[in-house]
């Protein structure tokens, strides 16, 4: 059950992102050009009550389901880093019409052709890694 | 029941969807963000031999590895079991543009130009594939998270870092759709 339980959230994640066609790259598409509320509304509706949640969770100090208090960590105060890498990675958000998850959970879509995607993934995080203590953070 | 979820679902229902599992791996004790898994894969690959980035205990992030693999699953159950043979409600004024690109909207997710395997016996096709994952895995590690690290969780906790990292997805979106899709496609 320890590891299920990743697994069916991962089920849920994965058949949400298809029925609300955030996976399509025309929706992607549709997004940039300002041409449809769609990809707005779903985004807009999660990060409202995702901010509301996580003011419950932490007025409320509630505890996940081992007991300790839920915590969330700040991200680094930093600038650079996250204008350039946001940058770059809408420029391949916008060319490969998918985010991190949307590449996988097309895979199960029916797209095969994803794996090169994946694959461009993995050896762009893996230059990340290689270059890291050269770039402006 | 079922014919109400085999319809495209509305974007508020996907919006509170998206925030129940945010909360629910919350509940678990870990936190929602996708491309962490990139990394962890190239430690288990074994970059952390070469590369002090990929060294660290990767073990500690099967949960997601595991969360990635239900997204696979949970992909073809909802095309499979869940879907009407309904077109996307794509707008038209999206397919017009696309279309002037050489981009036929198909009525299905993904177009054909880009994602069907007869489209990889073009070599530019395979390469722009490679080179958009390039751009969103070397991205999302320089700004340490993607849409849900950042849009999704980093933005419910009112992270100004990620609301620059937001900003940041849409002028690259923006300057590929705008600029270079003309170029490229």
């Amino acid at each position: 059950m320890k590891s299920i339980k990743f697994i069916l959230a991962g089920i849920v994640f994965g058949i949400v992102m298809t029925k609300s066609e955030a996976v399509s790259w025309f929706r992607i598409q549709e997004m940039f050009r300002f041409q449809s509320f769609h990809m707005y509304g779903i985004i807009g509706t999660a990060v409202i009550l995702g901010v509301l949640s996580v003011l419950v969770i932490k007025k409320l100090k509630l505890k996940d389901m081992s007991g300790a208090p839920i915590q969330f960590k700040d991200k680094d105060k930093a600038y650079k880093k996250y204008i350039v890498g946001g940058i770059i990675f809408g420029l391949g958000w916008a060319l490969t019409g998918a985010c991190p998850g949307p590449m996988f959970v097309n895979l199960g879509n029916g797209y095969p052709t994803l794996i090169i995607v994946i694959m461009g993934a993995l050896l762009g995080t893996y230059l990340y890694g290689v270059f890291q203590k050269k770039l402006p953070h | 029941m079922v014919e109400f979820i085999k319809q495209p679902w509305p974007w508020y229902f996907s919006g509170i969807m998206i925030v129940i599992i945010m909360l629910v791996l919350i509940f678990f004790g870990k936190s929602f963000g996708f491309s962490s898994n990139l990394r962890t894969i190239c430690s288990m690959a074994g970059a952390g031999k070469r590369v002090k980035f990929f060294d660290f205990d990767w073990k500690a992030q099967i949960w997601n590895l595991l969360f990635l693999l239900g997204s696979i699953i949970g992909g073809y159950l909802a095309t499979h079991y869940l879907s009407d043979p309904k077109p996307v409600a794509l707008s038209v004024q999206t397919q017009n543009d696309l279309h002037k690109l050489g981009i036929q909207f198909n009525g299905k997710l993904n177009p054909d130009e880009l994602f069907s395997l007869t489209a990889l016996e073009n070599p530019k096709t395979i390469l722009l594939l490679l080179l958009g994952g390039i751009l969103v895995g070397f991205g999302s590690r320089y700004a340490g998270g993607c849409t849900s690290g950042h849009a999704i969780s980093g933005l419910s906790n009112l992270q100004l870092p990620s609301l620059i990292a937001v900003i940041g997805f849409f002028i690259g979106g923006l300057i590929m759709t705008f600029l270079l899709f003309p170029l490229i496609f």
